[in-house]
């Protein structure tokens, strides 16, 4: 009885986060333009979604700056990784507080200073400042996703690269980089996720005439509930849904190899963004 | 070879892009550029503390104190269901709590916006049902549930993790010594779990405070809360001195609520704020 009441208000709950989702989702089916009747199904509002120009566009520039911050803040990110592990006290103290304060700072903050920055510097607003702030929110998470990586990394191996000749770099491309390749994918598909997920950030280091699916849900939303979101939240859902479960399956196998790691670490690597900001006390304490 | 000199890409892009931008927020809080040139003034600040800022402020504070406490009252409960023995594959609940997360959080407000409308789902059902309809769309319930329902994994997870590692032998010594279930959880499990409790709260209070999405999709009015405030004055009226003003308060009131939470916590476990 207690296990029902129990299993019941867990239930419940799923049914709170679940149910706009589910109502989304079934409306973007609905032949009847109101929300109150169900006209029968169709897949009007998806068609109609590829032919509609902006939420088009909106879906290009997502994608491409969603590629383009994850890869480039892959880069920084994994050289980075491989220097703050190679360093010691004040300075790794420094590098990591630096990393932490984009994950920490409210979103708006990092927003409003990377627009005052931009037009500072007399950027035209538009592709290019989007793309530098995404690379900028993404790569501490990427230097996240690596660390632990370099951490189960043999020191050996590398000097045993560099005794039997191999050139410093020959030895990270051959010995480093293929161990620590798991931690550098999953980096680069949680960057492309928080990049196509972000709003606040790209709102305030946009320019006119330059607009991401976010900014596109943003601006539709408040003019009128529009039955071509619905159906573009769907995709959207199901895209993210998708990046996550392989995220995920990859985090699994990894962890499956590695050592147990405690529990509070694979529940807290699932939230993913929320783990960052969480992890921080410990993560500082271990080192 | 100096290997440390990777990070120096990632130093000199940080340098530029985050602290730079963050002095420049400073710069403009504390400069006033209304004679010929810049001159330090505190007329910003004192803007803020205007009554109709003032208000703004507190109706932010309150409403993600609100929020946070709904959160921690419905979550808790939630939490401990999940890390005792009522579901067989944990696993998969929480990963239920996590997918919705992951989904655009513009996109599940919208949604509420969807459910919300006078003729809504919501109110179909509660029609159906034969109970008075609702109308909390732009009001600042309706911004209340939207945190809520946005935030409430981010209460439910850290509470969880922290639940689940305490050790079953400390539960049952306390059975032993006489506790009742009462007792154990009160001075057993509750104590032990605040760490996850002091993390949850400061993981939905600081988005809560923050944000001026949820408050403009489903709250009414311009000037609802602190985010709406400075997003208005970065976008709308142009006044950056006054617009970083207000962000340097809001950043204030997030390290002082940091601050007090990692007083409430156990020095042992502490989390130093930086």
């Amino acid at each position: 009885m207690v296990r029902f009441l129990q299993r019941t208000y867990v239930y419940l709950i799923f049914a709170f986060l679940y149910a706009p989702i589910a109502v989304l989702i079934s409306l973007s089916f609905n032949a009847a333009r109101s929300r109150g009747s169900w006209g029968g199904f169709t897949l009007q509002w998806y068609v109609e979604l590829f032919q509609d120009r902006v939420i088009m566009n909106s879906l290009y520039t997502t994608l491409f700056i969603g590629i383009t911050s994850a890869l480039v803040a892959t880069i920084i990110g994994t050289a980075a990784a491989i220097g703050i592990h190679n360093s010691r006290g004040w300075q790794k103290k420094l590098v990591m507080n630096l990393t932490y304060i984009p994950v920490l700072n409210p979103e708006i903050v990092t927003g409003i200073s990377l627009m005052i920055l931009f037009v500072f510097a007399k950027l035209q607003f538009g592709y290019l400042t989007l793309l530098l702030a995404h690379i900028t929110f993404n790569i501490p998470y990427v230097i996240l996703s690596v660390l632990p990586k370099l951490r189960q990394l043999d020191k050996n191996l590398y000097e045993a690269a560099l005794d039997l000749g191999a050139e410093p770099w020959y030895a990270f491309l051959k010995v480093i980089l293929p161990e620590i390749m798991p931690g550098v994918i999953t980096g680069l598909l949680l960057a492309f996720t928080l990049s196509i997920d972000d709003f606040v950030v790209s709102f305030f280091t946009t320019g006119s005439g330059v607009a991401t699916l976010s900014i596109t849900v943003y601006s539709m939303a408040r003019r009128g509930i529009n039955p071509k979101l619905n159906a573009l939240s769907t995709i959207m859902f199901v895209a993210v849904l998708l990046l996550l479960i392989i995220v995920n399956v990859r985090q699994a196998q990894d962890e499956k190899k590695a050592r147990r790691q405690n529990d509070k670490e694979n529940t807290l690597s699932l939230v993913g963004r929320a783990s960052a900001a969480d992890i921080d006390p410990e993560w500082m304490q271990q080192q | 070879m100096n290997r440390t000199r990777p990070m120096l890409p990632y130093m000199v892009w940080m340098t530029i892009f985050i602290v730079v931008p963050l002095f420049l927020i400073v710069y403009y809080a504390f400069t006033s550029t209304e004679f010929n040139g810049v001159a330090l003034t505190l007329d910003n600040f004192r803007r803020v503390f205007q009554p109709v800022y003032m208000k703004v402020l507190w109706r932010s504070v309150k409403l993600a104190v609100v929020s946070t406490a709904v959160c921690l009252f419905v979550g808790y409960p939630a939490a401990l269901i999940m890390a005792g023995n009522a579901f067989s594959r944990k696993n998969t609940v929480i990963m239920l709590f996590v997918i919705p997360m992951w989904m655009n959080f513009l996109l599940r407000t919208y949604a509420w916006l969807t459910l919300l409308e006078r003729s809504g789902f919501v109110n179909q059902f509660l029609a159906r049902i034969g109970l008075p309809s609702l109308n909390i769309l732009y009001t600042d319930s309706a911004v209340v549930l939207g945190m809520v329902y946005n935030f409430l994994p981010f209460m439910i997870l850290p509470i969880y993790s922290v639940l689940s590692k305490i050790d079953r032998g400390v539960l049952e010594a306390a059975a032993d010594l006489g506790a009742n279930k009462v007792v154990t959880f009160l001075r057993v499990i509750l104590p032990l779990s605040l760490p996850g409790v002091i993390s949850g709260i400061t993981m939905v209070f600081m988005p809560a405070l923050t944000t001026f999405v949820i408050s403009r999709l489903l709250g009414g009015g311009q000037y609802t809360l602190i985010g709406n405030l400075i997003e208005q004055q970065f976008l709308v009226v142009g006044d950056w001195g006054f617009g970083s003003a207000i962000s340097m308060v809001m950043i204030i009131l997030i390290l002082i609520s940091m601050a007090v939470m990692s007083f409430f916590e156990d020095g042992e476990e502490g989390r130093a704020l930086w």
